[in-house]
């Protein structure tokens, strides 16, 4: 059975489960309790910024937990806890804030299973919303996955809908290994069906969520959709069947998906939120170059966004995003 | 709180194997035969040996760059101290942590740490999860000087007091951070001080002398367990040596330095005390002082002969299972 639920309710529904689940899960962030009394006076909690986690206090109040805005603080003592015997699930409001907390992540969670031996596990989740779309300009809309996925020892995913929102939480959470789950923004407020009861999407497969045959487009996270809006327009303007590949996990990363589309269609073009430089876009253009060559029939392409911090304004943010008018260019552009 | 003839030739053991852990791995780098950055404890003895003798393996401690004195005083084994700072297989962290993340977990020892403070939020997550899981055990945060002004030990004081966990955070003062002394970039005589703002209890004890490390501690520790938070122990110490092995030393005056370990060794003070309190004999520290040599020869040679690790094991441990 399945019902239609928002990305934010199908995380929320995530937590519950894991939590009930196993009593060693808690979650903790900046507001993520939010306040309200919870003795039943009336006062209701906030359940984070935008609500996602609202109602799980009542449920667990000893394992929701209100932190101070101490980013660092919180995210060292989530590792603490994690390697000593608690799963912990922190909130980093939005994944700009990695600047006040990377330390944790960068040298900690992500290096003391091979610092110690393989003696240390951190089985540490860090939720953290990602990328453009609410206007809320230069500090509070970059896709940083590219930072996470680039540190050895952590694992990065990203989901695109809310059923693969609840499937890969639940996997994070259970993960042995500190996960970087991300929440972009493009699709939190997305509706969608999702399964009930308790299910994982493993980390590291990607998803082939449409059969074209002519082009690969690769998306994750908030792309997939401006993927499958371009796939469609391609199909009925041009005449182009292409194969969408939802990545789902960017480190580990489903590399033979990567290759078995490309080998059926000989084109791909990358679709990635993020700006260019060192970006996913420009690591999987590597290895479709690298390990792909062969197939190849056209040049690789990357679509992005530009080399620049997200605007505020509205026209400029849209533009800042990557659209489906630039995917279908791109493929065009391929000859 | 008395300690019986026992407690006392442990306590007197580990800060002796401490020392002369410390100044063999001192002539080791000199003669070339162990290479990486060495920062050593020599001095601050009292400090992890009066602490640790209150914990058990189940109690967690997080350390520093420093760390080899608390590993020590925690029990982590010496043959696996010295395999893994000879970079070999037979390692405690199989040759992959090195000096400044040495760590043995089966002895609640989660880790030496080459960036200072960190280690601080990560001993209040051991307490979090101590609290959450009800296990009564405590975790020891140490620390330096320095570590006291960065942002994760002011962020883990507030978070530690305001959740009442069950942690210690021992501030070892050595009066230099790296190389500059403290009073050059802290305004305030005591680092203790800097618990009031956050409601918490402190105290201070003199470094040098394991009984006043270990008297604080235990009211400390009863503080923490009793579940009325963290507390922050503010321990005066000196580093004898430089702040790692090859220092030039040209920050410090001579004369100091040897004030410091002419007139306040650890090691001497607690000879002193346990000698003139006939709790001890001579002959049975002597016998230590002997054990303790034979048993780090016996390390070195072992590890000397221990073969490095595989190479396959170059990008094992990175994850879990059969993760890439």
């Amino acid at each position: 059975m399945s019902r239609i639920l928002t990305f934010g309710a199908a995380i929320n529904e995530a937590i519950y489960i894991a939590m009930k689940s196993d009593p060693s899960v808690i979650l903790m962030g900046e507001d993520v309790a939010g306040g309200g009394n919870r003795d039943g006076d009336g006062i209701d909690e906030m359940g984070g910024v935008l609500g996602t986690t609202k109602g799980l206090v009542k449920h667990f109040p000893d394992r929701v937990l209100d932190t101070p805005i101490s980013e660092m603080g919180l995210m060292g003592t989530g590792v603490g806890a994690a390697a000593t015997g608690m799963r912990p699930i922190v909130e980093l409001m939005f994944m700009d804030f990695l600047g006040t907390c990377l330390d944790p992540l960068l040298n900690q969670a992500s290096k003391l299973r091979y610092m110690l031996g393989g003696k240390a596990r951190i089985p540490l989740t860090v939720r953290t919303v990602s990328g453009a779309g609410m206007q809320a300009a230069a500090q509070h809309s970059q896709s940083l996955y590219w930072i996470t996925t680039g540190i050895p020892g952590l694992k990065t995913v990203i989901p695109s809908n809310p059923a693969d929102a609840k499937g890969l939480l639940l996997a994070a959470i259970r993960d042995d290994d500190p996960v970087i789950f991300c929440e972009p923004k493009l699709v939190l407020g997305s509706k969608g069906e999702v399964p009930e009861g308790d299910y994982e999407i493993p980390i590291g497969k990607a998803n082939l969520v449409r059969e074209g045959g002519d082009v690969t487009l690769i998306g994750f996270g908030g792309t997939v959709s401006i993927c499958l809006k371009a796939a469609k327009q391609l199909a009925a303007e041009d005449g182009i069947e292409a194969d969408v590949l939802d990545l789902r996990s960017l480190q580990p990363l489903d590399e033979e998906a990567i290759l078995a589309t490309l080998s059926r269609t000989g084109r791909v073009v990358i679709v990635d939120e993020s700006t260019p430089r060192c970006s996913i876009a420009t690591d999987i253009a590597a290895l479709c170059v690298d390990r792909g060559f062969d197939f190849l029939e056209a040049p690789v392409k990357r679509v992005t966004a530009p080399h620049g911090p997200v605007p505020f304004s509205r026209p400029l943010e849209q533009a800042y995003i990557p659209s489906a008018a630039s995917v279908i260019a791109a493929v065009r552009a391929q000859g | 709180m008395d300690l019986n003839r026992d407690q006392l030739l442990v306590a007197y053991r580990k800060m002796r194997t401490i020392r002369s852990f410390e100044e063999k791995l001192g002539e080791l780098v000199a003669a070339g035969k162990m290479g990486g950055f060495m920062h050593l404890y020599t001095g601050e003895e009292a400090v992890a040996v009066g602490v640790c003798a209150h914990l058990s393996d189940d109690d967690i401690v997080t350390s520093t760059h420093r760390g080899h004195g608390h590993c020590i005083a925690k029990g982590v084994d010496v043959a696996g101290m010295m395999a893994e700072l000879f970079g070999r297989a037979t390692g405690i962290c199989k040759g992959k942590g090195g000096s400044m993340h040495i760590a043995d977990l089966d002895r609640g020892m989660l880790g030496a740490n080459g960036i200072v403070g960190a280690g601080i939020p990560l001993a209040t997550g051991a307490g979090l999860s101590a609290k959450l899981r009800r296990t009564g055990h405590v975790a020891v945060a140490f620390f330096g000087d320095g570590a006291s002004n960065q942002g994760s030990f002011h962020e883990s004081l507030n978070m530690a007091a305001n959740w009442k966990l069950p942690v210690l955070y021992v501030v070892e003062n050595n009066g230099f951070g790296e190389f500059t002394p403290t009073e050059f970039v802290i305004p305030v005589k005591d680092i203790a001080v800097r618990a009031t703002s956050y409601g918490m209890k402190s105290l201070i004890a003199d470094g040098m002398d394991f009984f006043d490390v270990f008297e604080k501690t235990d009211e400390a520790l009863d503080h923490c367990r009793r579940g009325e938070g963290p507390v922050l122990l503010e321990c005066k110490t000196y580093r004898f040596g430089g702040h790692f092995v090859g220092d030039p030393l040209v920050y410090r005056s001579k004369e100091e330095a040897e004030d410091w370990i002419q007139n306040h060794d650890p090691l001497d003070g607690f000879e002193n005390h346990v000698i003139e309190a006939g709790l001890v004999d001579t002959d049975d520290l002597r016998r230590i002082d002997h054990e303790v040599r034979e048993i780090l020869e016996a390390a070195v040679t072992a590890a000397e002969a221990a073969p490095f690790p595989d190479l396959s094991e170059l990008t094992t441990d990175v994850y879990g299972e059969a993760t890439r």
